[in-house]
């Protein structure tokens, strides 16, 4: 730990948020007790079910999900009274299986569950590979779970109970959930007490116990294994005190921000490595990173090899490393700029196992790594096996290439000749005859590699000797010198093809990167330029499905959170309702699961959710005939980049809709809450009038005088009349608003129209004079005659009610053969400045109309007619002061004015 | 309305506030009334106590107003105006053209209902004395035994169709002629879509016949539902 970052002494505010809500998970999930041991047959499951019966005595609803079949008789006298969970029966290549039924647990919901044996590997065919899966989904259930555990099955022990113990334990435990179990209770005995027990057939039916006890219960072993459990125990305890006095704020050294890298290469005993790396990342609390470089070399590695690396990757995660594939000529550069790079402080690597000759000739990587790693401390480890293991000779067969070896003679035939020409016609000396002969050898090397360079160069120095040497065309004895001239060349030709060989290999490793960045950017810049929701889902099924050369199903969740498909590439197998569960437990889980996976690797395709930073947007699921092809990390980590790009274009485009729905909310809001009191205002306005006139004529109807009781009268029918005018505006606004509204369009004389408005206001005792020019012969209009006069008597209301008695206004109307204008215009005070049209938005008033009646609908029902007749309407200030308001209207009969015949014959046909 | 004779007035509406102020304002006027609450109740009404003029509301918990109309129209012609609340011009005209002689909008006011009452019932009598062969109203004047027209004492030339149009709207002077009446009577049942030529010649018309032809006095348009040509001086 370096002392610079010692000042963290205190939790910081984003850790503790990280506790807070680890332990709000902690408080709704259930919690986890593991009955810890040393080995089989210290009295874990009987601890574990005594435990249980108490509860069960308590009142705690407990429920024995799984108890192992070999159960002792003393142990199964626990069991007495206690509701067992039956088994599933699974049959798996003509064998049956008595396994744990997740199904069934989460089913019957119990508050505590029993399940032995945590490491368990389930049978094929079961929903998750390992029974800690089954256990952390009973746990996400918030079922309580009790289970046991042997200390020989923790991961990052795993090499070295084999290495003391010699038996190799295949079911291993993620040392992380033994890490973050809620209690850990660990069961002792001593070792001669457990031989004794084992001796007595305690432990396992009589005929196993001989065989296992010769190989696993001798003293020493189990005292090995004491030690660990005992010691693991411990870790744990001082992980819970380290905890606690963070959590007391206690002045203590505080885990750094440094990582711990380890460096991986093809070696079966780099999974040693990252065991290790582990193991020293737990201790100091730091993150760790597992690293392979993959060199131009690695191309050339057995697929063996290949593989093995992909495990120990695989391995690194499982153990809850982060896993990175670097590249590049130089492991060593590469490596350290990345440690650099992530803050690592410690770096893990293996012991070469390359001989001391090889060291001194091409040195060793190793030295290289610590001469330059500076300030980062170099830790090397002792590789337990596989010592013998050497960096692979075996190099892909070369395909013969005839064309190679041809091209191979054809140049040296051609600089044979090319010599012969020169030496003997020209008499140039035959050493430089040999540069020119060099020359062909670089050339073929160059072009076509090893093998026809090798020939081109032997060839070359054969007929070097053989014509330009004396004695001319004959191998003489001369040519015993020229062994040196056939080494150089040899040599040319080797070092030549190999680094034009690198630097091919090199060249497509660059290139195979480049595509997989391109590609990456390309998805992500035709997402982010794609606002629908369903293109995106297009977008990302094409390119997820082009790059990864496979099928691809997008499924997004409905308003109950069930999937269901919202894009797939055009050969996506059909989902049938296995692998719709599948996806929809890698949707409820936000886990991947599928082929490939520990979880449901039955399944047909591999399934990983969409992952945003608002939670799961969805799932995607990809098939592919070669299951292996997401089993390497490095592409599947390429396509969780893919996967995440798709996930937060998705989300993106939710949260836009989002915020439209609450804009739009919003806006209903706003409308609802001017449209209210607007409501209450306006009703309750002539309502009050109304009512205060009537009482007062009710109650003193007699005293009050004649002209009074009129005035009354008089305000109670004017009211009256204004409540329905703003009921009418209401009703309109809403029928025209709800869309149902269709225009009966009939052909009308724009007079009749006109004149049916004026005779309203006549009626209704208007006196002010309305200037109407319209032209006699004025096109037919094609409208909703009622709904037109509706925005004629709008406008004029508010010309009306605005503009001085005295004022002029005028309707006017010019027609071409596109439109028809309609201009309503006054000498009033006009309208707001900067923006007039602002008076058609809903319960627009200006601040002038703060003594006039209204709920600033007219205008707006103006507008949302006009719209409906695919015309427009603007306000504008005259010149000259006043408002002017100008309908467009189409012009439907294309005639800028009306002929009509006097004759009306046409019309009776 | 003469002294002797109180005009017997049916009033078919659900709503009792308004049969209450009906029944005020119209025996004010010298109108004796029946009441009714249901249009099945109505009719028997109608067909029992014979009325001078009938004051349907669509809206009737029992019966569509139409049908009532429809139906009375069988066996009686007794005027009919109908009330209704604003927005149901469809109702309106269809009523008007299953055989309702007028209608109103509600809200409104009870000058109006008077001034429409009274048209219809001097049609009434009207028809038991005979047509008057003279019209006029305002500058307008029409002699329809000579077939004479005259604004302002100036002779005006019509063409034979809007004569036409013009003498039917005398006939039903003072209430409302729905646009399908108008054009059957003129053009025959066959042309009843094409109101829109009815619109030309009402504007023609109005060309002729009114001093200001963009604010018309004699002839006034009924929005959604057909003309009305003011009631005889």
């Amino acid at each position: 730990m370096s002392d610079d970052l010692r000042e963290h002494d205190r939790p910081n505010p984003d850790e503790l948020l990280a506790r807070v809500a680890a332990e709000e998970q902690k408080s709704t999930r259930g919690r986890l007790k593991i009955f810890f041991g040393m080995s089989a047959g210290v009295g874990k499951t009987y601890a574990m079910l005594e435990e249980a019966r108490k509860r069960a005595e308590e009142g705690m609803n407990v429920l024995i999900g799984y108890a192992e079949p070999h159960i002792r008789p003393e142990t199964e006298a626990l069991l007495l009274g206690l509701e067992i969970l039956p088994y599933k029966i699974v049959e798996y290549k003509g064998a049956k299986f008595k396994e744990f039924d997740l199904d069934a647990a989460l089913a019957r919901k119990p508050t505590l569950i029993c399940i032995d044996e945590l490491a368990h590997s389930n049978a094929a065919g079961l929903r998750h590979a390992k029974r800690y899966q089954d256990v952390l989904e009973l746990l996400d259930a918030g079922i309580n779970v009790y289970t046991t555990l042997n200390v020989q099955h923790l991961e990052s022990v795993n090499d070295i109970v084999e290495r003391t113990s010699g038996v190799k334990v295949h079911e291993t435990l993620p040392d992380i959930i033994f890490e973050q179990a809620d209690d850990v209770q660990l069961i002792d005995i001593p070792p001669e007490k457990l031989i004794e027990r084992v001796r007595e057939g305690k432990i396992y039916q009589q005929h196993d116990a001989d065989q296992l006890s010769r190989q696993f219960f001798n003293k020493g072993n189990l005292s090995a294994l004491r030690e660990l459990a005992l010691r693991r125990t411990a870790d744990r305890v001082d992980a819970q005190m380290e905890d606690f006095r963070r959590d007391n704020a206690v002045k203590s050294p505080w885990p750094t921000a440094d990582r711990i890298m380890v460096c991986v290469g093809p070696s079966p005993s780099s999974a040693q490595l990252v065991r290790a790396a582990r193991r020293m990342a737990t201790a100091l609390k730091a993150q760790w990173i597992a690293v392979n470089v993959e060199t131009p070399k690695a191309a050339e590695l057995p697929a063996d090899a290949r593989e093995r690396i992909i495990q120990t990757l695989r391995l690194a995660e499982h153990l809850g490393g982060q896993t990175i594939t670097l590249s590049g000529t130089q492991p060593v550069e590469e490596i350290l700029s990345y440690a650099r790079a992530k803050n690592v402080a410690r770096i893990i690597i293996g012991k070469p196992s390359h001989s001391r000759f090889r060291e001194r000739l091409i040195g060793s990587m190793v030295d290289d790594l610590i001469r330059k790693s500076g300030g980062i401390d170099v830790y090397v480890i002792r590789e337990e096996k596989g010592v013998d293991f050497k960096q692979p000779r075996h190099r892909p067969m070369p395909t013969v290439r005839f064309t190679g070896y041809a091209w191979a003679l054809g140049v040296t035939a051609a600089t044979a000749s090319l010599g012969i020409f020169l030496h003997h016609r020209l008499g140039i000396a035959n050493s430089n005859v040999l540069m020119i002969d060099l020359m062909g050898v670089m050339l073929v090397g160059w072009r076509y590699g090893r093998g026809p360079a090798i020939l081109a160069s032997v060839l070359s120095v054969l007929g070097f000797n053989y014509t330009v040497v004396e004695p001319y065309y004959s191998f003489g004895l001369s040519g015993g010198q020229y062994v040196i001239t056939l080494i150089v060349m040899l040599a040319t030709a080797l070092m030549i093809s190999t680094l034009t060989n690198r630097l091919s290999r090199q060249g497509e490793m660059a290139r195979r990167r480049q595509r997989r960045t391109v590609a990456l950017l390309e998805l992500a810049r035709e997402l982010a330029a794609t606002p629908e929701k369903s293109r995106i889902i297009d977008i990302a099924v094409r390119h997820v499905s082009q790059v990864f050369d496979c099928q691809v199903v997008i499924l997004l969740p409905d308003q109950d959170r069930r999937l269901a498909s919202a894009g797939r590439s055009s050969e996506a197998p059909d989902m049938d309702e296995k692998e719709h569960g599948v996806a929809q437990w890698v949707f409820d889980r936000s886990e991947p699961a599928g082929a490939t996976t520990d979880t449901l690797p039955f399944a047909q395709g591999l399934y990983l959710p969409l992952r945003a930073s608002r939670g799961i947007a969805g799932v995607l699921g990809v098939y592919t005939p070669k299951t292996a092809d997401f089993s390497d990390p490095e592409r599947l980590h390429l396509l969780e980049a893919f996967v995440n790009q798709a996930a937060l274009a998705v989300e993106r485009v939710a949260l836009a809709d989002e915020a439209q729905r609450a804009w739009e909310r919003a806006e209903a809001e706003f409308i609802r809450n001017t449209l209210l009191s607007s409501v209450s205002h306006d009703l309750r306005t002539p309502l009050s009038a109304i009512t205060g006139s009537a009482t007062t004529l009710l109650e003193s109807g007699e005293s009050v005088d004649v002209a009074t009781r009129r005035e009354l009268l008089r305000t109670i029918t004017d009211e009256a009349e204004h409540m329905e005018r703003f009921i009418n505006n209401l009703l309109d606004m809403t029928r025209l608003e709800s869309g149902g509204l269709q225009p009966r369009l009939e052909l009308y004389p724009l007079q009749e129209i006109v004149a049916s408005v004026l005779e309203r206001f006549r009626q209704k005792g208007t006196r002010r004079n309305i200037e109407v020019k319209i032209r006699t012969d004025f096109p037919l209009l094609s409208v909703d005659g009622p709904l037109v006069e509706q925005v004629l008597i709008n406008l004029l209301d508010n010309a009306l009610e605005y503009t001085p008695a005295t004022s002029p206004i005028s309707i006017e109307a010019q027609a071409d053969e596109k439109q028809i204008i309609i201009r309503v215009a006054d000498r009033g005070p006009g309208l707001p400045k900067e923006d007039p049209n602002r008076v058609f938005q809903k319960f627009y008033r200006s601040s002038t109309s703060a003594n006039h009646r209204g709920i600033g609908l007219g205008l707006t029902i103006c507008r949302s007619i006009v719209e409906l007749h695919k015309g427009t309407i603007q306000a504008c200030n005259r010149a000259g002061g006043g408002a002017e308001f100008i309908i467009t209207l189409p012009n439907s009969s294309g005639r800028a004015a009306l002929q009509i015949s006097d004759n009306p014959s046409h019309i009776q046909s | 309305m003469s002294a002797e004779y109180k005009p017997l007035v049916l009033v078919v509406e659900d709503e009792p506030a308004i049969h209450k102020f009906l029944s005020v304002s119209l025996e004010a006027q010298g109108c004796r009334l029946i009441s009714s609450m249901t249009g099945k109740d109505g009719l028997l009404q109608a067909a029992t106590r014979t009325p001078d003029a009938i004051i349907l509301d669509l809206g009737l918990p029992d019966m569509d107003g139409i049908d009532f109309v429809r139906q009375l129209r069988g066996w009686s012609q007794t005027p009919v105006i109908i009330i209704s609340a604003r927005g149901r011009e469809l109702d309106k005209v269809a009523a008007l053209d299953a055989g309702a002689d007028d209608y109103l909008t509600k809200p409104f006011s009870v000058g109006e209902l008077q001034a429409r009452l009274r048209a219809v019932l001097r049609r009434r009598t009207a028809q038991s004395a005979g047509d008057s062969p003279i019209y006029t109203v305002g500058e307008l004047s029409v002699d329809l035994v000579s077939r004479n027209v005259k604004l302002a004492d100036k002779e005006i030339h019509l063409t034979p169709n809007e004569y036409r149009m013009l003498a039917y709207l005398i006939q039903h002077a003072g209430r409302v002629v729905t646009h399908q009446q108008l054009l059957k009577e003129i053009w025959g049942p066959d042309s009843t879509q094409e109101t829109h030529y009815l619109r030309v010649y009402v504007n023609q018309l109005r060309q002729k016949i009114e001093p200001t032809p963009t604010q018309p006095k004699y002839l006034l348009t009924e929005p959604g539902v057909g003309y009305r040509l003011a009631a005889g001086d």
